[in-house]
């Protein structure tokens, strides 16, 4: 019996106009990611990895071909029910945080729960646990702007994470970090995948941290041009 | 509207600019308390000159005659309306003010025959002094709440205003608009002391209660035909009906603040949108960065129109306070020719003010929340 990849990309084409120029940042690109897995994309910029990684994200819509995620044709989906499937489903952490500024870490965690119906006691165990799983649960009545850039993107992951969704996608996740936290930032990733399950597609220009994928994959001009199948983590290290 | 839950999230974004928060609040609370200050104006012109279907008192007048200075009417015209079908009683009054011209600080005497004092009692509550204290002196005078607290008067004292001295025996409260910024004197009494009265046997006009408001009309018109070929012809109309058109020039002045009214709340409007409109553009990627976490473009723009309602409330709130004191602690009263327009703070016409300030908060976050919540994701990323 065969099993079935979590997100399945077939002949899956983005494409829009700018001026009278019409631009398609990927190409008919087909992609199996298999539950719990780790991929990372590589490429150029505008190369068309960002735009992969929003279309399994649900917030942006492929122009053609099929997107399934979870067995779900996501690209079928109106926009009020992509919000919904997007709120149960994805955890996203950007390059650069994008953290509420007037809401603390502890707030910021919350947010994502509001959507839910659950109870402020529900709510608060559920941040906690967040909170100490990427180990910030002492900062968690800090501003944004009390906390440093990799206190932020900590915070910023318990975001991702704290509605226990499936995918996690992560745009450049240590790309504004120092060597020290951008290892931290990956160490973290990883566990997310070993220890929690969750299947993860990081978007990264740094090798070192591609290197702590299962798999990595090059697009370019909208392609995947080699699979880049990686033995394993622990051959590569 | 909103989740409950969601509402911390709201506060948290209305006050991230305290400063212009505070301005707009503050600029929302000067619109407000204009508007509600006006509204009260207007109420007070209503429950002055809005006949009722309960109303039963007629005034008589001299026909064509606007002031109580030029209206002279024999007194012994009250024997003969008592004889009209459905009269209940006639009290001849003399009136006499100490200016004529609308002004917020007018004394208007009545001169009322000691014996139809205490009918007219029955619809007073006596708060200070008594009536048999009134009854004991030639020069004694009940005066209005309204006037008392203006004035700060208080029984046993004396002041004299248009030429006439009197001491003051009771204060009065009353329901009706008329009775509160007067000061009732006995009618010989006023007749002789008033410099620009004739003299005894002439008043100024008689109240007469009618026993069935359904006739207040018919029986106005038999007394008027009464004297239609004396040397004094009268006017007759219901009480309000005769303060609309005694009143006319501040009725109609009033009339025109609705205008200032209306400006007051598009005021509120522009500085609600402004404050928003501002507070949207700074958050165009924060908003998808919440759409993203799988946040509805509809609920983005609920939220957005909630700290326009916040906004609204919060100033309107301060502003219908402010003005509720305000008119509380000033006892304002409009009077023209010895009639009173009483400007009250009420419950209503605040609660009133509070709707519309939430109203207008909707209104003017509407259009930048729709902005917000129709758009695109990717958009948001790349507008900042």
């Amino acid at each position: 019996m065969t099993v079935q990849p979590l997100i399945q990309c077939r002949g899956l084409t983005k494409s829009y106009r700018k001026g009278d120029t019409l631009i398609t940042p990927l190409r008919s690109l087909d992609l199996d990611v298999a539950a719990g897995e780790f991929l990372a994309l590589m490429g150029p910029s505008g190369s068309g990895k960002t735009t992969l990684l929003n279309l399994i994200a649900g917030i942006d819509s492929p122009t053609a071909g099929e997107l399934r995620i979870g067995g779900q044709d996501i690209a079928r989906l109106s926009r009020s029910r992509l919000a919904d499937w997007r709120s149960d489903n994805v955890g996203y952490i950007f390059q650069l945080y994008n953290l509420v500024p007037v809401l603390t870490a502890y707030e910021n965690v919350e947010l994502p729960l509001l959507l839910h119906r659950l109870s402020r006691r529900e709510r608060h165990a559920r941040v906690a646990a967040a909170l100490q799983l990427v180990g910030i649960a002492d900062r968690h009545d800090h501003y944004p702007r009390q906390l440093s850039g990799g206190q932020e993107q900590r915070v910023a992951i318990a975001r991702a994470i704290v509605t226990d969704p499936k995918i996690i996608v992560a745009d450049e996740p240590t790309g504004d970090l120092d060597a020290e936290s951008a290892a931290a930032i990956m160490d973290l990733l990883s566990r997310l995948c070993d220890e929690l399950g969750k299947t993860l597609v990081m978007v990264t220009h740094d090798a070192r941290c591609a290197a702590r994928a299962r798999r990595t994959l090059h697009l370019e001009k909208g392609q995947l041009i080699e699979p880049g199948r990686l033995e394993s983590r622990e051959a590569a290290a | 509207m909103i989740a409950p839950r969601l509402l911390p999230t709201v506060l948290r974004q209305v006050f991230r600019h305290r400063t212009r928060t505070l301005l707009t609040a503050a600029g929302v609370a000067v619109a407000m308390f204009l508007f509600v200050t006006v509204q009260s104006l207007q109420q007070g012109v209503r429950a002055a000159t809005e006949v009722t279907a309960a109303d039963t008192t007629l005034i008589v007048y001299r026909e064509n005659r606007f002031c109580p200075a030029t209206s002279r009417l024999p007194e012994r015209y009250a024997e003969r309306i008592a004889l009209v079908p459905g009269v209940v009683s006639v009290t001849p009054m003399k009136v006499v003010v100490n200016n004529c011209r609308a002004s917020l600080d007018v004394v208007t005497f009545r001169g009322v025959p000691a014996e139809q004092v205490a009918p007219m009692a029955a619809k007073w509550r006596i708060v200070a002094g008594s009536l048999d204290d009134w009854h004991k002196r030639s020069d004694a005078a009940l005066i209005g709440e309204r006037m008392a607290e203006r004035r700060r008067l208080r029984p046993g004292m004396s002041f004299d205003a248009a030429g006439v001295a009197v001491t003051i025996a009771g204060v009065i409260a009353s329901g009706e608009p008329q009775d509160q910024n007067v000061a009732y004197v006995h009618l010989p009494f006023l007749q002789q002391a008033a410099a620009t009265g004739a003299g005894l046997g002439v008043v100024t006009q008689f109240n007469v209660r009618v026993d069935d408001p359904a006739r207040l009309r018919e029986t106005a018109a038999m007394i008027d035909d009464l004297f239609r070929t004396d040397q004094d012809p009268t006017t007759t109309r219901p009480e309000k009906a005769f303060v609309a058109q005694v009143g006319s020039d501040v009725v109609e002045i009033v009339g025109f603040t609705r205008y200032l009214g209306w400006g007051c709340l598009a005021a509120v409007l522009a500085l609600v949108a402004n404050a928003i409109v501002l507070g949207v553009q700074d958050r165009v990627r924060e908003h998808a960065v919440m759409q993203t976490l799988g946040f509805r473009g509809g609920l983005i723009a609920r939220l957005i129109i909630a700290e326009g309602v916040v906004l609204g409330v919060l100033g309107g709130a301060a502003g219908t306070a402010l003005a509720a004191a305000f008119l509380a602690w000033g006892r304002f009263s409009l009077s023209t020719e010895g009639l009173s327009i009483h400007v009250s703070p009420d419950l209503r016409t605040s609660a009133i003010g509070l709707a519309i300030a939430a109203g207008v908060g909707v209104v003017a976050g509407l259009v930048p929340a729709l902005q917000a919540g129709r758009r695109e994701i990717a958009q948001g990323f790349r507008a900042v």
